[in-house]
């Protein structure tokens, strides 16, 4: 932007050219294939070429390898096939649109269309915690916890060691009993005292050497740490296990899970849980719960739940109601102001347009993540800019409609030098001869703005104006750094007075109550649909509006 | 200049991706070799512990032939690790708060540690109590914390002995314009559970009954009976619309400011503060946290820090050995408690620490009748709306109303 946007020089538009954002015009020549096949290669296009699919090439061989090592063979089929498919692509010389389309095809399956489908299949679980992974991982989560030391037992000096290779033979327990002094060996089959004369003890009991064997260093024992805390030597009380690679303890798994019942039994107390599949967790007669859950698919119940639960859906239309003005109230808020600023900057009466401009950058330059933490302090109560600036008194964060006033306050500074800017653009594109044409026929400014500026102003802004909703009506960071959802109601800690849809939906799925994950992807899915649907009407509207006015 | 592009092209990619794959196969290949000398520990904590347990974790590897990598989780290290041992890419050890062990647990995301009866007897004994859960021992202490009244002591050379002295000494202050602020206790917009702890406490609230074996008991909920409704009576009258004394307008972000700004007296925090406090050439004192005049004492909430070994690690029984015979010295402790100013959990290393930080020893003194911060799942339940009626009652909702709310919400939490 080297010359001035406005002032007397800046009217050298072209007349009757095309409003900036209009779709552009379809026919394409058709001979491009045949000059495409006979463009000369440059070579800095065969490198590029080269780098790019060498890059495909290495992020699918780098991918490949967590895949086969996570025995996903469905992934890794996709894998293959997307990567041969791109090299199909760019080494032929056919297909030139799937070309341009399908890198951002990709990028949308990745980053959309699977992100969407991981959600919607997630709203149908219990995921959330206590029950994140498979009943067996449940299983082996209780029973391993268990797992007490037998009463009166003793703590046993312990060495790895093995009659084979220190890499790959079968290991046993060498363990000191701290009252004899006594040198075992375990395995798999029981405890086997060995001869003292066989064994070089150091002080504090550990085996340092046994004949037969060879006994592994931290490093060897630690490779195979693993078949380590597998391995359960069985006692007469109960079975050796280690604890660590140095100290062994005779312990006991108090809990079993048995197959017969589905159930977990407790070996000390009798007690049973019995496994509730629509719960997903082990459940005793009296109702108690094992902690350890798995997910299970719980259909409809989370979208029922949003509906038919008074505690959420009586909020919940309250919240979409606020979500809803407050994205329009931001968006429409900077648009009036960015449009009116850019509508005075534009005026050819007006001189040191170019400070002005580089001032009205200056909120939209600064990170709003820090802004906004900065604006939460200026309105605090007691200590705040705002109140000690002009001596008010006002609880803004603590009273609902002073906290949302606030948040659409600091919505409309951070927001309106962008469409200061976006409206400058199209303000350029609208030529003057227009205007000047609407005064000769004798309109007041205001008509003519009415007329002709504003129409042709919302053409091209529109879709702008609609992704600026869709994207404050899920702003986050504009709550959750500000208010958190405050104020909330004395009764009702779950709902606040600015909370929209994704900050309480944040709560809900990693908030202070644990992670319900699967709550939270149905009310997920609730927002992507009121948020589709908007746009989609917005715009076909703009459509509409398009045909009238191109 | 014409080339065959396919041809050259598929040929440059088939050696970048040879070349790739070459790098890759290799990799694996020379990470072999140790790996069959020594495992690979992989450690888990946040940034100012991973300073500190760096030299001794690479010191533990050295003596044991093995690998150690202390990686720092700066944001979220508990949803962090839940999440990453669930998907199998976890730490085999992780560094946190005991009252994360509930949460944990019903994740199955770590396993018990077996420590020996002479190790055992080595840690303070509510921090040995603090990392017990369901009667077994989940995880090593190092750390132990609660909060306390750091005073300035220019403006309050006394320490109150009840929060009416307080109050009364604060207000005193604030008349001759000598300070602007009563008390430096963070509430915040939503409230904030443990720092009101020791004066709900005073006031005879409770939040979760113990059961027969002393553990806290899910089923008896303090909050929302009689006891808590009086409690939050008192609390209320210090409030914005009574005393003033507690406001919402004080928070995290500034409620240690203020006090280093001397624009109050008295600062309820924990040893966490006393680093800006001394930055800041404040004479201060540090004192227990003062209860209702006629009511109980005040307990503040006692939280201990401790290593766990995560049940899907890849090297569990050198985790367990690192958790449970290494952590456990002295050495390390002291280490810890040099990177950041809290109280050892192990006697010995305390005692170490004591004579060089008396600071330390005045926090214990606060902390000696602090109540071991509940780690049952239950609790998590309790903080949000728990913290968001505090913060409602200090704005001058009805107490009754807000704290019986509470409590509904928070038993229909708790499964």
């Amino acid at each position: 932007m080297s010359t001035p946007l406005s002032g007397p020089g800046s009217v050298t538009q072209t007349p009757g050219r095309e409003p900036a954002g209009s779709p552009p015009s379809r026919s394409r020549p058709s001979r491009s294939r045949v000059t495409r096949d006979d463009a000369p290669i440059t070579l800095t296009g065969l490198a590029g070429k080269v780098l790019l699919l060498g890059l495909t090439a290495g992020v699918a061989v780098w991918a490949a390898f967590p895949l086969i090592a996570a025995g996903m063979w469905v992934g890794l089929a996709l894998l293959a096939a997307s990567t041969a498919g791109l090299f199909y692509l760019y080494l032929t010389r056919r297909h030139i649109p799937a070309k341009y389309l399908v890198p951002g095809t990709l990028f949308l399956i990745a980053f959309q269309v699977f992100p969407v489908f991981h959600t919607a299949s997630t709203a149908f679980t219990n995921f959330g915690d206590g029950h994140r992974g498979s009943k067996d991982d449940a299983i082996v989560a209780i029973q391993s916890s268990s797992v007490t030391q037998v009463p009166g037992s003793a703590e046993y000096a312990l060495s790895i060691a093995t009659k084979g290779d220190p890499v790959t033979g079968p290991l046993v327990f060498l363990v000191t009993d701290p009252g004899t002094g006594a040198v075992s060996v375990g395995d798999t089959g029981g405890l086997r005292q060995l001869d003292a004369a066989d064994v070089t003890v150091a002080t504090g009991g550990k085996v340092t050497a046994a004949d037969g064997y060879t006994v592994l260093n931290f490093g060897q024992a630690s490779s195979r740490s693993r078949e380590i805390t597998d391995l359960v030597v069985p006692t007469a009380g109960g079975a050796l296990r280690s604890s660590g690679l140095s100290r062994a303890y005779e312990g006991k798994a108090v809990r079993a899970y048995e197959a017969g019942c589905d159930c977990v039994r407790d070996t000390g107390t009798g007690q049973t849980w019995t496994a509730d599949e629509q719960a997903g967790a082990f459940v005793a007669a009296d109702g108690e719960r094992l902690a350890q859950g798995w997910k299970v698919n719980v259909g409809l119940s989370n979208f029922t739940r949003v509906l038919t639960d008074e505690n959420i859906s009586g909020p919940f239309l309250g919240t979409l109601i606020w979500n809803f003005a407050f994205a329009i109230g931001s968006t429409g808020g900077t648009f009036l102001l960015g449009m009116l600023i850019a509508l005075a900057l534009h005026s050819p009466r007006m001189r040191g347009t170019n400070l002005y401009r580089v001032l009205l950058v200056l909120p939209y330059a600064m990170p709003s993540f820090a802004m906004l933490l900065a604006w939460r302090d200026m309105f605090n109560a007691d200590f705040g800019l705002i109140n000690s600036l002009f001596g008010l008194d006002v609880d803004w964060f603590g009273q609902a409609w002073t906290a949302r006033f606030a948040v659409i306050l600091v919505q409309l500074w951070l927001g309106y030098p962008y469409m200061f800017l976006v409206a400058t653009g199209a303000l350029q594109a609208i030529p003057r001869e227009l205007t000047e044409a609407t005064s000769v026929d004798g309109a007041s400014p205001w008509q003519s703005f009415r007329a002709v500026t504003l129409p042709l102003l919302l053409v091209a802004l529109s879709p702008l104006l609609i992704s600026s909703f869709a994207f404050n009506f899920n702003n986050f960071n504009a709550i959750y750094l500000t208010t958190e959802g405050a104020p909330f109601p004395a009764d009702n800690p779950t709902n606040g007075a600015t909370d929209l849809l994704i900050t309480y939906t944040y709560r809900l799925a990693f908030g202070g109550q644990g992670a319900q994950f699967g709550f939270a992807a149905a009310i997920s899915l609730f927002i992507f649909a009121i948020v589709a649907v908007v746009s989609a009407v917005s715009f076909r509207r703009t459509r509409q509006q398009e045909e009238v006015y191109a | 200049m014409r080339i065959r592009t396919a041809g050259v092209v598929a040929l440059f990619a088939l050696a970048l991706a040879a070349s790739g794959c070459g790098g890759d196969s290799d990799e694996p290949a020379a990470k072999e070799t140790p790996k069959a000398a020594g495992g690979k520990l992989v450690i888990w904590a946040d940034d100012k512990r991973t300073a500190a347990l760096k030299p001794f974790a690479e010191k533990f590897g050295q003596e044991n032939g093995v690998t150690v990598d202390v990686q720092a989780v700066s944001k979220d290290l508990q949803t962090n690790f839940v999440t990453a041992s669930q998907q199998g890419s976890g730490p085999d050890v992780v560094v946190g708060a005991h009252d994360w062990i509930g949460n944990l647990v019903q994740n199955g995301a770590i396993d018990p540690v077996q420590l020996a009866a002479e190790q055992k007897s080595g840690f303070n004994e509510t921090a040995i109590k603090a990392v017990t859960f369901n009667g077994q021992l989940y995880g090593v202490p190092y750390a132990q914390e609660n909060l306390a009244l750091i005073r300035n002591t220019e403006l309050a050379p006394e320490a109150p002995k009840t929060i009416e002295d307080l109050v009364a000494s604060g207000k005193q202050l604030k008349a001759a314009k000598k300070v602007t602020e009563t008390l430096c206790l963070q509430v915040g917009q939503n409230g904030d559970a443990y720092h009101i702890y020791p004066l709900y406490s005073s006031a005879g609230g409770y939040l979760f009954g113990t059961g027969a074996n002393g553990d806290y008991d899910p089923k008896d909920l303090g909050v929302g009976k009689p006891e808590s409704i009086e409690a939050f009576k008192k609390i209320g009258a210090l409030g914005e619309k009574g005393e003033g004394v507690l406001k919402r307008s004080i928070a995290d972000t500034n409620s240690i400011a203020t006090f280093t700004g001397k624009k109050c007296a008295y600062l309820v925090s924990g040893p966490w503060a006393v680093a800006d406090v001394k930055k800041a050439n404040i004479t201060y004192d540090i004192s227990a946290v003062p209860g209702f005049a006629g009511g109980k004492e005040a307990q503040p909430f006692v939280g201990v820090q401790a290593f766990y070994v995560a049940a899907k690690g890849k090297n569990k029984a050198l985790a367990q050995e690192f958790v449970a015979n290494y952590t456990t010295t002295p050495e390390l402790a002291v280490a810890l408690y040099q990177a950041e100013p809290r109280p050892p959990a192990l006697t010995a290393a305390l005692d170490q620490v004591k004579g060089s930080d008396p600071d330390l020893a005045k926090f214990q003194e606060a902390g000696k009748n602090g109540q071991v911060l509940p780690a049952i799942p239950a609790m998590a339940a309790i903080w949000d709306p728990f913290g968001k009626a505090e913060a409602a009652v200090i704005g001058g909702a009805d107490p009754t109303s807000t704290i019986t709310a509470a409590g509904k919400t928070i038993s229909g939490q708790i499964k």
